[in-house]
């Protein structure tokens, strides 16, 4: 069987999101596989060419609509139904876009849906965490069945670009449902890197003891091009937004470097950093258990460490 | 009557540390500390929130589970609830059957509002609200941090990854919990003594006219692979040493 999959593209009406990328590296891994984008928004154009650009993609099929603006799970869910019948795949990124949408779909194609894939071992042989990433599930589903799935972007590189896929227009008329409407959204402004692509990310824990304390955290992440985050315990304590939190409840992140400062290392904290390349720790407490899976450990007071850092690459 | 249905899972407590079974068929459970899952528990703290605000009349929970699940409903009508229902259904319950489970009581129950956990820390699948919501043609909010209701609307601040969004459904809908919340209230003692009086009503899945179909099959579990301890620098200057070395700075 050759897997035929739809991946539901992700953005934000004007750019195509990494996940999308991680995505179709994912269906890439099925050999054979053929990769359809599809593109829901007021006006595609724009994100359609940028997914038609993925290396691997065959064809992207867009649907305009300008119920299509906002990302309403209940809105968008039909329509992607109305495209499914000639895949044996429908893909979403395990992003809060793709977690709401993607079970949507599958219930209202009565089809089973696995969730956070981290491995494609065949289609229909697939891995994912379970119990905050402390036991990996292998999942098998029916051939016959259609499937729906959501990728766990930390567990795959974003494609790369140099394809010239063909942009279809899709014809669906299916009736949408105006019970959901869209409000608002309010995200903290900020010009560092996005959290869920920074190739650096420094994180901070309750230890940094007040928001004023983050300064330190956002002064060294400024120095070196870092995104900022943050444990729970630090969003809980209200020192950093929540949409800075990394772990089982927050973002789950892959960067080439991570810096846990004043994080002891709670497992729903290690469950959002498990695929980061380089985990450096900073704690005054020796024996936090973040130092366990750390590949540097560095026992001190984060309030002279993190300043001394700055300064010592000042100097270059 | 304004009712609120509310969903509970028992799940593997959020302390227990898990291990996998070492013939992979599964994790240990034997004697292992079994909870309501967290995220259910902030639905039914909500559930009991708006009750309290006189926003409903009644808040009905209702899980699909073995009999030892029973417990954890026990907990639920502490935690005050004014009655349960219980699903009888042994082994795996994918979403696709809760959800459809689930829609039976609301088709029995006619609740205006159904509040869910936004996934269970187990199989940490995440679906059955939005399965549900889709199932029963009704609008979904998932990741909700805040929810303000009038007679006909609910208007639900969602924790998304760009920060908060804000989103207005009309009711009936589903509603599935994020952290932030609110925070579960304790369990008194003489609420522990109360609710064993309360009502809590056992269904099958047979006669509720429910096949449990298992679409999925979990063929092997396994320990994630674990990390290289890594090496202890002394000060700043030999951090960024190493981590120059390795090109990370």
């Amino acid at each position: 069987m050759s897997a035929k999959i739809l991946i539901v593209a992700e953005h934000d009406g004007k750019k195509l999101n990494v996940s999308t990328a991680k995505c179709v590296t994912a269906a890439r891994s099925l050999a054979g596989a053929e990769i359809t984008v599809a593109v829901l928004a007021a006006d595609c154009a724009a994100v359609a060419a940028q997914a038609a650009q993925l290396a691997g993609v065959g064809k992207v099929v867009t649907v305009d609509n300008p119920a299509n603006e906002h990302a309403l799970a209940a809105v968008y869910a039909p329509q992607v139904v109305a495209l499914a019948a000639p895949y044996t795949h429908l893909f979403g990124p395990s992003t809060t876009f793709g977690k709401d949408l993607m079970p949507r779909v599958a219930g209202l194609l009565g089809a089973p849906q696995i969730s956070d894939i981290m491995a494609l071992e065949s289609p229909t042989r697939f891995k994912r965490p379970i119990f905050a990433g402390n036991a990996i599930l292998t999942v098998e589903s029916s051939p016959e069945a259609k499937l729906v799935g959501t990728i766990r972007a930390a567990s795959f590189e974003a494609a790369g670009t140099g394809g010239t896929a063909p942009i279809e227009k899709a014809n669906v008329s299916v009736e949408l449902p105006k019970h959901t409407r869209w409000i608002s959204v309010s995200a903290a402004k900020s010009d560092r890197p996005d959290l869920q692509t920074a190739a650096r990310v420094i994180s901070g824990g309750r230890a940094l003891g007040s928001a004023d304390g983050f300064k330190i955290l956002y002064s060294l992440a400024d120095k070196i091009g870092a995104a900022v985050g943050a444990s729970r315990a630090a969003v809980d304590a209200g020192y950093a937004p929540n949409e800075m939190q990394v772990g089982q409840t927050g973002k789950i992140i892959a960067p080439e470097l991570y810096m846990a400062v004043g994080i002891s290392g709670a497992i729903q904290h290690l469950t959002g950093i498990k695929d980061a390349r380089t985990i450096v720790a900073i704690n005054k407490d020796g024996e936090a258990p973040i130092f366990e899976v750390a590949d540097f450990g560095l026992v001190g007071d984060l309030f002279q460490v993190i300043p001394e850092i700055e300064r010592l690459l000042a100097k270059g | 009557m304004k009712r609120i249905l509310v969903g509970i899972k028992r799940v593997v407590d959020y302390n227990v540390r898990i291990r996998v079974k070492p013939d992979n068929t599964g994790v240990i459970t034997d004697g292992v500390k079994m909870s309501v899952n967290p995220f259910d528990e902030i639905a039914l703290e909500e559930a009991l929130r708006i009750k309290e605000r006189g926003g409903a009349e009644e808040v009905v929970v209702a899980t699909v589970g073995p009999a030892d699940t029973q417990a954890q409903l026990r907990t639920a009508l502490a935690m005050g609830a004014d009655r349960a229902l219980h699903v009888q259904a042994d082994g795996i319950i994918e979403p696709l059957t809760a959800a459809r489970t689930l829609l039976k009581l609301v088709e029995k129950e006619q609740p205006f509002l159904v509040i869910l956990g936004k996934q269970a820390i187990d199989d940490d699948n995440g679906q059955t609200g939005q399965v549900l919501a889709a199932l029963w043609n009704r609008p979904q909010a998932t990741y909700a941090s805040k929810i303000e209701l009038t007679d006909t609307t609910a208007r639900v601040t969602r924790e998304v990854d760009a920060g908060l969004e804000t989103i207005e459904v009309d009711l009936p809908a589903v509603i599935t919990t994020d952290l932030r919340l609110n925070e579960p209230r304790y369990v008194k003692l003489p609420d522990i003594m109360k609710a064993k009086k309360k009502p809590l009503e056992t269904l099958q899945l047979a006669a509720l006219g429910i096949e449990p179909r298992q679409q999925l099959k979990l063929a092997r579990f396994e320990p994630p692979p674990q990390r290289q301890k890594g090496i202890r620098v002394k000060d700043a200057a030999e951090l960024v040493e190493a981590l120059k070395k390795k090109g990370l700075l």
